[in-house]
């Protein structure tokens, strides 16, 4: 299996036929750059590095989950296989064909294909339509069934989702969070594509109505063998939903490992420490745990670090981390479904607390001291809170 | 039985505020919006009080009454702070609390921070503002001290920063040392972190956390998010539909939880290493607080649900073992009678999803 590891310049032989070919979806070295406005007479043109050199490859009938931070390029990925932005580099095969440099009306056939579910479920339903006439627009743009025929298709779709046929003529408005994301998967669903790309679909809803639509996503996953690139910054609802997952940092993949292994056996440094950060919802196991809480935040996209993205943050962090960008493939004896990109991987029962980098202090984030992050601050902020005011003191009526 | 390991912090006994038969309304167009409808709690000194709840319980509404931000509602009850009640209090004795005695935090740090003055200026003015002696050099060195203690790097050349240089997490800590810039004896934070990535929202709460165990300050922290309860909480008071449902313990409230609601929440989540199987929703909707149902708010929805639910509202009273455990559900306080109800319910379930695919 090719997992994530087309880092050669030339690609591997033409893809493999549709038939036989397990992966639904492969993605090769994609690289997607934003630009953005230098300053200056002879300015230089800068970028956003949003994806940088990111390979993977979706099974079909499974569901891929994406983690990681906000700016970390999950959602441009997303954007870049649905082809709503052009790729800077890289190679996009779905289903056996090439879409990198398909033209918009090539890729039209595709489009009912895949498909995409947003965030947000009001932004992304027009509010001044009908809501039978929303979940319809797939059947009229592509001019396929029209009329009664399309009001019938409709409200299947509807009932198939949850939805009350009879609130055909309903506006969104009309709706609760939970019921206008199901009109959005209703809409994906309409031309049985085989790819839905869910782009934080949960999480603007609340936590019971969010367990609705899970469950809804897992059911039209049984019954219509639909693939799912899922997602979600909620680490918790991505593992519940994942076969596999892949975690991202910086526009680049970090790791990616089948979703129980993830939790388990995490290789990666990052993977590591997002996964302690995760609050869970369970009093014991969360006073056992112990959390490595990362200093500092995510440097910019537009001058990423050299070697490994991570290595500012990383409690690892070793020269060649600096100098060596270490390359995504499978570590200390894991098989090719589970590879990450790290010189110094996690090993079994590995505590990141007991790390300390070993890389010079301008290469690396660095706590402020007297800050109460460490949780030695002890005397330093007591002092510190000796100097403010004694209770009540400062509030003169 | 249930009590926690040795990391609790203990409770100082000594009630700090307390709201009795919290009652806020709005008008609007459509009607007359109850959002909370006889709310009752109270905190200790130096406790952390965690209230969760979906939207539209009520859980933000009830703190900012209490603070005096909701203007034009309809406010009943008592809230006790410190032998006054906040509730009745002029304006400018509102004024000297609000601040200084009591800070508060909330979910969106960029439009709690005004984007045209530099974030050392905000905080140097909220502390000039209720200690007309202090001298600018001094009230500027106590912002750059309380930056530094809330981890924000180089505060001395960041105190002279806009908020939009900072990063969300720093916003937020910018927010929290400002809350804190006085002192305060209560800390309230309304979603702090709810739109922070998880690492950025560990950074958070510990912040959190470590000031409390600095300065001793209470906490209400009001959340969606039962993973933080379980991190940070001491007591938890589960809200739904503009009432308080089920007040207990930490431990208590996630092991031995009494109001079906409360289960309900639990059983949502998808489980932290545990089985992956089919989550178990809470069907149907929260009721809407124009006509809120008679009887329990949750009876719609609840599994558990007997006539007696659908007319009498059930009192927040005593439930299960742990002292301190209330709870407003018409089921048995007894565990082993609950625990009975609940088998027959699940049968039934169970009859009622094989029952089509067996015809």
């Amino acid at each position: 299996m090719a997992t994530g590891q087309a880092r050669e310049t030339s690609p591997a032989p033409a893809t493999a036929a549709p038939d036989g070919d397990d992966m639904l979806l492969r993605i090769e070295s994609l690289v997607k750059y934003f630009p953005i406005k230098g300053t200056g007479l002879f300015r230089e043109k800068e970028h956003v590095h949003a994806v940088d050199g990111v390979s993977l490859s979706v099974p079909r009938g499974q569901t891929f989950g994406v983690v990681g931070e906000t700016g970390c390029g999950k959602s441009t990925l997303a954007r870049c296989i649905a082809r709503l932005h052009d790729v800077t580099s890289g190679r996009i095969v779905f289903d056996g064909q090439d879409i990198t440099k398909l033209s918009q009306r090539r890729m039209r056939p595709l489009r009912r294909e895949i498909q995409m579910i947003f965030q947000d479920p009001i932004g992304s339903l027009n509010p001044r339509r009908r809501v039978g006439s929303i979940i319809g627009d797939p059947y009229a743009i592509h001019g396929l069934a029209a009329g009664s025929e399309r009001k019938r298709l409709v409200q299947e779709l509807m009932e198939r989702v949850g939805l009350n046929p009879e609130h055909y003529n309903r506006f969104p408005a009309e709706f609760s969070g939970g019921q206008r994301q199901r009109i959005g998967v209703a809409r994906a669903l309409a031309f049985r594509p085989k790819l839905i790309i869910c782009d934080e679909p949960v999480s603007a809803l609340d936590v019971s109505i969010q367990a609705q639509v899970i469950n809804l996503l897992a059911d039209l996953q049984a019954d219509f063998g639909l693939t799912y690139i899922f997602i979600a910054h909620d680490l918790s609802v991505v593992r519940h939903v994942s076969n596999s997952i892949a975690v991202m940092y910086l526009g680049k993949v970090t790791e990616i490992a089948p979703a129980d292994k993830l939790f388990t056996l995490p290789r990666h440094p990052y993977s590591g420490a997002l996964l302690s950060a995760v609050p869970v919802p369970n009093p014991d196991l969360s006073d056992q745990r112990q959390q490595i809480i990362l200093a500092g935040d995510v440097p910019s996209p537009i001058a990423p670090p050299s070697g490994c993205r991570f290595h500012p943050r990383c409690p690892k962090a070793a020269p060649v981390c600096v100098s060596d960008e270490p390359p995504l493939e499978p570590r200390l004896g894991d098989g090719p479904e589970h590879p990450a990109a790290c010189h110094l991987p996690m090993a079994e029962g590995e505590n990141l607390a007991d790390f300390r980098p070993s890389i010079s202090e301008d290469e690396r984030v660095v706590e402020v001291e007297g800050s109460l992050l460490p949780d030695d601050a002890g005397p330093e902020a007591t002092a510190i809170a000796d100097a403010l005011p004694a209770r009540g003191e400062g509030g003169k009526p | 039985m249930l009590s926690g390991p040795a990391t609790a912090r203990e409770a100082s006994g000594v009630t700090l505020l307390e709201v009795e038969d919290l009652r806020v309304s709005f008008n609007t167009p459509d009607g007359v919006v109850q959002a909370v409808r006889g709310v009752s709690y109270h905190i200790e000194a130096g406790q952390t009080l965690g209230i969760v709840g979906e939207s539209g319980s009520g859980k933000s509404v009830s703190t900012q009454t209490i603070m005096g931000l909701t203007r034009g509602a309809l406010v009943s009850g008592r809230a006790m702070f410190e032998g006054q009640d906040l509730l009745t209090a002029s304006p400018d004795q509102m004024r000297a609390i609000r601040g200084a005695k009591i800070g508060m935090v909330f979910q969106d740090p960029l439009s709690s921070l005004h984007p045209y003055y530099k974030v050392g200026w905000q905080i140097i003015e909220m502390i000039k503002l209720h200690d007309r002696e202090i001298s600018k050099d001094e009230a500027e060195k106590r912002a750059v001290e309380l930056l530094r203690l809330v981890g924000i790097p180089q505060p001395d050349r960041r105190v002279n920063d806009y908020p939009h240089q900072f990063s969300g997490g720093m916003r937020q800590r910018a927010m929290i040392a400002m809350a804190m810039a006085l002192n305060p004896a209560l800390l309230i934070a309304d979603e702090p972190t709810t739109a922070l990535d998880v690492t950025v929202q560990a950074q958070v709460l510990r912040v959190i956390r470590r000031m409390q165990e600095v300065f001793g300050t209470a906490v209400i922290l009001i959340t969606h998010d039962l993973g933080v309860i379980a991190d940070v909480a001491d007591d938890v008071l589960v809200m739904y539909g503009g009432k308080v449902m089920e007040r207990a313990d930490r431990r208590t409230l996630f092991f031995a939880s009494h109001h079906p609601y409360t289960e309900g929440l639990l059983q949502s989540m998808p489980a932290y290493g545990g089985e992956r199987g089919r989550l178990r929703p809470i069907a149907g909707q929260p009721p809407s607080l124009l006509a809120p149902p008679p009887g329990c708010p949750f009876a719609p929805r609840c599994v558990y649900v007997m006539d007696r639910c659908r007319q009498e509202e059930p009192p927040l009273d005593p439930a299960g073992e742990e002292p301190g455990h209330l709870s407003a559900c018409w089921l048995p306080h007894i565990a082993a009678d609950r625990e009975a109800i609940r088998r027959r319910v699940a049968n039934v379930e169970l009859a009622k999803s094989a029952g089509p695919a067996g015809a």
